[in-house]
């Protein structure tokens, strides 16, 4: 098979690697741009803890060739945090219990930081949308819907000064 | 739960990718978004030996309105179609059945026409173009045609679609003025595959009595289901309860759903008539004569 040469945008940072064309997004951010804050569970797109941003929008990294990503922009969890510290949404997960192992929590912050960022009203309706293809066997969903809320009250408050 | 190898080539146009089709033959496979294909490449369900990404195709990427008739390009991806205002306000029906297709991480990759040509019964746009009687054109080396949904759908995961030929477009009318229409679905949880759905669109004639009702069952068959006896029990009466229930009984009665474990057969049976009764009351409840709706006719 033929191997390409591909690059990504991973974080602000491009990643270049010589690729089967079979190499998932996943196992590209994971094993060649050593990123190993995305988590892999099912590898058929069921469980949502490879969630990434892909332009900024939530996308299942297992489901996608990296081929197919080649010269597009990803963010992963990695990329949430900056000098200043935690995302937020990291800060809430933390004070508000949002997680216990913790597996799956890469997956549901890239899912809910762009629905955090571009609705128009944050509801729990709209939050438990925004993560009905990210699953959490520890939680039971509810401190995590706590943290969003937590989070875009925060938010809210730092926008208005 | 990793592919098999397989060789890589991106068509950045409708032409291109003809070529690549004719030229590769049956070993090759269309890669649009990949939702459904790559986790069958994962499993190696699917073990082609070239993919043909058109996922970049641009100009197969639009939504447009002509003559009343709703236009979707193959490469359109379902959340676009999701936040269309085009659709939202002229094709309520399709709106409520893209909201039911899988989750947001899936929709932002996904297109409109991987998921048609994917061809799956327990899919909402496949029942959506059922039962607004779509028209899909397909290219291939002995040029264009037009395939009705009738047509379209062969069997399960099965496209009238020949192996030189790709989708390029949906079309699909407008529903008559004032006719109801309501999608609805059921899973253990949103996004799963449905374990039963209906799909109707209901006009009137101007006494009020149904005139040309369309029902299309979910999960119901090789193929999303037209139920006709149903449709033909209908015609002419006025859409009453006791008339409603005779038709989803009738529908749920001709069809013979295949079990597994979420589901045996009897009980996905049941489930079509009662989905197949609500969507039959909410499209007459919504549903005006002609006259009604202020439309010359």
């Amino acid at each position: 098979m033929t191997h390409s040469t591909i690059t990504i945008e991973i974080n602000d940072r491009a990643y270049s690697a010589d690729v089967e064309p079979r190499r998932l997004l996943s196992d590209f951010i994971r094993e060649d741009a050593g990123l190993t804050g995305t988590h892999v569970g099912c590898e058929h797109g069921v469980c949502g803890a490879c969630t990434v941003q892909l332009d900024g929008a939530p996308v299942r990294s297992c489901l996608m060739l990296a081929i197919q990503a080649d010269g597009r922009s990803v963010r992963t969890v990695e990329g949430l945090a900056d000098d200043a510290g935690l995302h937020p949404l990291q800060q809430a997960f933390l004070d508000a219990h949002g997680l216990q192992c913790g597996y799956c929590t890469p997956g549901f912050l890239m899912s809910l930081e762009p629905y955090i960022r571009d609705a128009d009203a944050i509801s729990e309706q709209g939050i438990r949308e925004a993560i009905s293809g990210n699953i959490c066997r520890c939680t039971g969903y509810q401190s995590i819907v706590d943290a969003v809320q937590l989070a875009a009250e925060k938010m809210r408050l730092q926008e208005d000064g | 739960m990793k592919p098999a190898p397989f060789d890589y080539v991106r068509a950045m146009h409708t032409d291109q990718a003809l070529e690549l089709l004719a030229s590769a033959g049956d070993e090759s496979k269309l890669l649009a978004g990949g939702q459904s294909l790559i986790p069958m490449l994962n499993f190696r369900l699917a073990r082609p030996a070239l993919l043909i990404d058109i996922g970049r195709i641009g100009e197969l990427a639009y939504i447009t309105r002509q003559d009343g008739t709703l236009r979707i390009g193959a490469t359109t991806r379902q959340a676009q179609l999701e936040r269309s205002k085009l659709v939202g306000e002229g094709w309520p029906l399709l709106a409520r059945a893209i909201g039911w297709v899988a989750h947001p991480q899936i929709r932002s990759v996904g297109t409109v026409g991987g998921s048609v040509a994917h061809a799956d019964p327990a899919a909402e746009l496949p029942v959506a173009c059922s039962v607004l009687e779509a028209r899909m054109t397909v290219a291939g080396r002995s040029g264009k045609r037009e395939i009705s949904a009738d047509d379209f759908f062969v069997t399960h995961l099965t496209s009238a679609i020949e192996a030189d030929e790709m989708l390029l477009e949906i079309a699909i009318p407008a529903a008559p003025d004032g006719a109801g229409q309501s999608f609805v679905e059921y899973s253990r949880r949103h996004g799963d595959f449905a374990l039963g759905g209906a799909a109707v669109v209901m006009p009137l004639d101007a006494e009020g009595r149904c005139a040309g009702v369309r029902i299309t069952l979910m999960t119901a068959a090789p193929v999303p289901w037209r139920a006709r006896t149903a449709e033909k029990l209908l015609e002419g009466s006025a859409p009453e309860l006791a008339m409603l229930s005779a038709a989803a009984e009738a529908a749920a009665s001709e069809i013979n759903p295949t079990g597994d474990i979420h589901g045996d057969s009897s009980y996905r049976k049941a489930l079509a008539r009662t989905l197949c009764l609500q969507a039959l009351t909410e499209a007459a409840a919504t549903a005006t004569p002609p006259n009604a709706t202020g439309m010359d006719q």
